[in-house]
């Protein structure tokens, strides 16, 4: 009798179920992954663009901007330039996974291992998603932002909503806190500490410094001060959706409440944004591992495997820059070399590869090695730490120099012994979002005077913003606050090298039009 | 841990229904501008389709604070090197090498233009927004001839047919209640007894007396049963239907084209979407529409679409002519009662003068009084708009019509000098804000 789960392309419940026990148990008992509990959902390709247009929330709130984006996706689709996705998967607890209904029965279970396994195992155990998203509140919180909006635009009208929600989608990227926050301490801590702080004042007594003139610094005047600083901002801050939502000196509550759920869905999806490729590649290679196993066990069939392999090399496929389809690098591309790479090092290195990563190379236990790297890094880190010499000179990587001053492009490096290094950190930093996104901070805002808020952006190499679009965001930020504000972009030096300023009245219009 | 396998195919679709309805609310000056041209473009079987609307980005524009493509010092690693060593320079003039080529240009300025699709049915609600049929509630209440049965409650007497067996049958078995007719059931029970009885060898004198008890009480009970009767008409019940009028759901249009050899392809094509559109308005308005074709010369004639818009034909010309056979298909086809009738006609204005009189009187007499609507669309060549365009230079056709159209609410006419005036003519007859012209 055929031990195979699935004969034929055509799904059924049935198979599904007998392909996903199957797929489960390689995972979780010979690969000790450790996912969160799986809902798979089945939807048609309609329900697919809808998803698609709410990036792949189940439930989120009304606006255009949604709605533009799913007829761009409905057209680009309807003509043929652009597939859908198989999958689309979603970081809660149960983690859910949509799958397609026009999937052939290997797709499917493609795409449980990539999402319900891969995807899910990383969300579960990497440290951003740990310390930075609520994977089991996610759902109910978009609940309630989708019924408080909704809300708001019953009771203020969706102009007034629209008009909050456009300059907070324009804030999204300068609205996540870049660092955890630092934990509590406990009272116990507290306590421990504030007894700490006693004994070496004691300790330390010296009746000396009593005779000490007071200085300017902790004179008389500052208990007030420190009081009526409370309430007062800290700056510079990061996170201009959280200053405005904060300080800004003529929102209502409810719009306050409105930067919040943007603020807070920014946040969600911000470590998605600094682990594509980890993700991609950790889900690419559970994928490639179990459809391979399940080969090996019989449980599919070549056809099945060939299939796979079709779609699976398709989908890892990293064209050369001088490639008319090169557009960058393929998270999915990139990331499931390291992963195999890695697991290269780990089960059959090479004296380079021992030099180079003694702590894993040749341990034997490449799971053992990619979890840990799936658990503590983000991708700059991950690939400053794990993109090795023999993979380097596989894709052939080349660094290129891009000076304003000069009128020609300067190869820095290649992947030579001279150059590893140098690949290795330039690809890092292309990861790593304190350079890739423009670092703006609010540096004053002079809340009892004029209430100009000033705003600075600390340009990373010289790099200018985008003007057009800088100006448009400075009328949203302007609406918000109320009152005039002034962006400079800043260099290494120091030197102010742009400066826009916006006034309050309807700035937005202003600029827009 | 067992997978939860959910099938959310039969969902509902459109969930993002409500984001597209708020993107096409601001997109709305946009797509009536591609509305508009798209008239004035369109293949003329085309009209259903969906349209591509291109949408200026800066209305829809989603900015953010990002690094602009250029400008600054910036490093990049790529893939794929093949002769490069340390140290080689490339030139910067030549964009598409280097890997600086597919980056798109900066600022997404060179992103003109939006591109989507929207349906059919929105296409035609942005085309027919401001459009209204005239007087159409006025005329729907004069005409109530047609009507249709609802079910309006329970009424005591009607035709079996409508029987309403579930109330009757309670109504019956509340009276058997209240006035105690016997069960059946106790009928045969009292038998069975008076059964035993009499089956008994040992009768004694208390047995008689016993039988007769008995007996006396069966028959009292028979007699109660016969006078109180299982159903009685008290109890009937039936459906009750009430006869509500209904606005006629259908039209018939008339489409009325003089092709005499002065109307030439052009001005054929005119008049054609002319009656395209006015087809299409029509459509949406009622449930069903009906479309006769007559065309004429000096005589006219019923014909089907595809001789009345692509046959050649010569002769004079006689409108009258074409009024009457109109007169003549609604009296054998379509009752006024139950029609609701639009007639548009289209002419280059050419008439012989003795049959001035004759349309008049048919039009006025006959025709205008029954129509919903009658417009008359004069077509031009393009190359004559110079000359007839003035007021004075006007046809014979054109004069007479004109003497009627004061008088008559019903009635509209206007000229039409190329494929870009027709929408807004058709916009004119039935803006919502239309005088009586």
């Amino acid at each position: 009798m055929s031990s195979l789960l699935f004969e034929t392309g055509e799904w059924t419940f049935d198979t599904l179920k007998r392909t996903y026990d199957a797929i489960q148990e390689i995972a979780v008992g010979e690969m000790g992954l450790d996912p969160y509990p799986n809902q798979v959902e089945l939807i048609s390709s309609e329900q697919m663009l809808d998803a698609y247009s709410s990036i792949g929330m189940p439930i989120f709130y009304h606006h255009w901007s949604f709605g533009k984006r799913f007829a761009r996706d409905e057209a680009m689709y309807r003509k043929g330039y652009s597939g859908l996705a198989y999958e689309i998967v979603i970081n809660s607890n149960p983690c859910i996974s949509y799958i397609m209904e026009e999937n052939t029965m290997t797709m499917q279970a493609l795409v449980m291992a990539h999402a319900a396994f891969g995807h899910n195992h990383f969300f579960k155990n990497n440290y951003l998603f740990k310390e930075q998203t609520d994977a089991s509140g996610i759902l109910d919180y978009l609940n309630f932002a989708k019924s408080y909006i909704a809300h708001c635009e019953e009771r203020h009208g969706i102009g007034a909503v629209e008009r909050v929600l456009d300059a907070a989608h324009a804030l999204m990227d300068q609205g996540v806190n870049r660092y955890g926050r630092r934990a509590r301490p406990s009272l116990v801590e507290e306590q421990a500490r504030a007894e700490a702080r006693q004994t070496h004042a004691s300790d330390s007594y010296n009746d000396l410094w009593r005779t000490l003139p007071p200085t300017g610094r902790d004179g008389a005047k500052a208990p007030g001060q420190a009081a009526a600083r409370r309430g007062a901002p800290q700056l510079p801050e990061e996170n201009l959706l959280y200053f405005l939502e904060k300080f800004s000196p003529q929102l209502r509550d409810w719009e306050r409440e409105l930067l919040r759920i943007v603020r807070n869905i920014a946040q969600y999806f911000f470590p998605q944004r600094q682990t594509k490729v980890m993700n991609e590649g950790c889900a690419t290679w559970v994928h490639y591992k179990i459809m391979n196993r399940l080969y090996d066990l019989g449980k599919i069939s070549d056809g099945a495997l060939l299939e796979f392999l079709t779609s699976h090399t398709a989908v890892v496929f990293q064209p050369d820059f001088d490639d008319p389809r090169f557009s960058g690098f393929n998270p999915y591309a990139l990331g499931f070399e390291m992963m195999c790479d890695i697991e290269r090092i780990a089960t059959d290195p090479t004296e380079e590869d021992r030099q180079y990563l003694p702590e894993i190379a040749g341990c034997g236990d490449a799971l053992g090695a990619l979890r840990n790297a799936w658990a503590n890094y983000r991708d700059d880190s991950f690939i400053a730490q794990y993109l090795s010499p023999h993979l380097m000179r596989k894709m052939k990587l080349f660094k290129l120099e891009d000076r304003a001053a000069e009128n020609h492009y300067k190869i820095a490096a290649i992947h030579d012994e001279r150059g590893y290094t140098e690949v290795r950190r330039a690809l890092a930093s292309q990861y790593d979002p304190g350079p890739r996104d423009p670092n703006i901070q609010v540096t004053g805002a002079d809340l009892a005077g004029d209430r100009r808020l000033q705003l600075t952006h600390r340009m990373h190499n010289d790099v200018p913003l985008a003007e057009n679009d800088a100006k448009a965001v400075l009328g949203y930020i302007a609406d918000l606050w109320g009152f005039e504000v002034e962006l400079r972009g800043v260099g290494a030096d120091d030197e102010v090298r742009y400066s826009y300023e916006l006034g309050s009245s309807h700035p937005a219009a202003a600029l827009v039009a | 841990m067992a997978v939860n396998l959910i099938d959310r195919r039969l969902n509902p679709s459109g969930k993002s229904l409500p984001n597209r309805q708020r993107f096409i609310r601001l997109a709305k000056a946009a797509i009536k501008d591609a509305v508009a041209r798209s008239i004035r473009e369109r293949a003329l079987g085309d009209v259903e389709s969906k349209e591509v609307v291109s949408i200026p980005m800066k209305r829809i524009a989603e900015p953010r604070l990002r690094h602009s493509s250029q400008g600054g010092d910036r490093d990049q690693v790529l893939p794929g090197n093949k002769e490069f060593v340390r140290g080689d320079t490339l030139p910067k003039s030549k964009s598409g090498e280097g890997g600086k080529g597919s980056k798109g240009s900066p600022d997404g300025e060179g992103e003109d233009e939006f591109r989507f699709t929207i349906s059919a049915e929105e296409y035609l609600n942005a085309l027919f927004e401001e459009l209204e049929l005239p007087d159409l509630a006025k005329a729907q209440l004069k005409d109530t001839a047609v009507v249709r049965y609802h079910r309006a409650g329970h009424s005591a007497s009607g035709s079996p047919t409508n029987l309403n067996l579930v109330r009757t049958l309670r109504h019956s078995l509340a009276r058997r209640i209240c006035l105690g007719r016997p069960k059946a059931a106790d009928l045969a029970a009292l038998d069975e007894e008076i059964a035993d009885l009499e089956a008994l060898e040992d009768r004694g004198m208390a047995f008689e007396a016993q039988l007769a008890e008995i007996e006396a009480r069966r028959r009292a009970l028979r007699g109660k049963a016969q006078r109180v009767a299982y159903i009685d008409p008290v109890d009937l019940r039936y459906n009750r239907f009430e006869a509500v009028p209904q606005p006629s759901a259908q039209a018939v249009m008339f489409c009325l084209m003089d092709v005499s050899g002065s109307m030439t392809e052009d001005m054929k094509d005119l008049a054609k979407r002319f009656f395209l559109l006015l087809h299409l308005f029509l459509s949406r308005q009622y449930q069903h529409v009906d479309v006769v074709f007559i065309r004429h010369t000096s005589e006219a004639k019923e014909v089907d679409e595809e001789t009345f818009f692509n046959s050649r034909e010569t002769g004079g010309t006689v409108v009258s002519t074409a009024l009457a056979e109109m007169r003549r298909v609604i009296e054998d086809r379509y009752p006024v009662d139950e029609w609701n009738i639009y007639a548009a006609q289209a002419s280059d204005g050419d008439n012989y003068s003795s049959d001035s009189q004759t349309c008049l009187q048919l039009l006025t007499e006959e025709i205008l009084p029954i129509c919903q609507y009658f417009a008359y669309v004069e077509v031009y060549d393009p190359r004559q708009e110079e000359i007839f365009l003035s007021s004075l230079n006007v046809s014979e056709l054109w004069k007479d019509y004109a003497s009627v159209a004061p008088a008559r609410p019903n009635f509209a006419m206007k000229r039409v000098f190329s494929k870009s005036d027709v929408f807004p003519v058709l916009h004119q007859l039935f803006a919502k804000t239309r005088k009586a012209a």
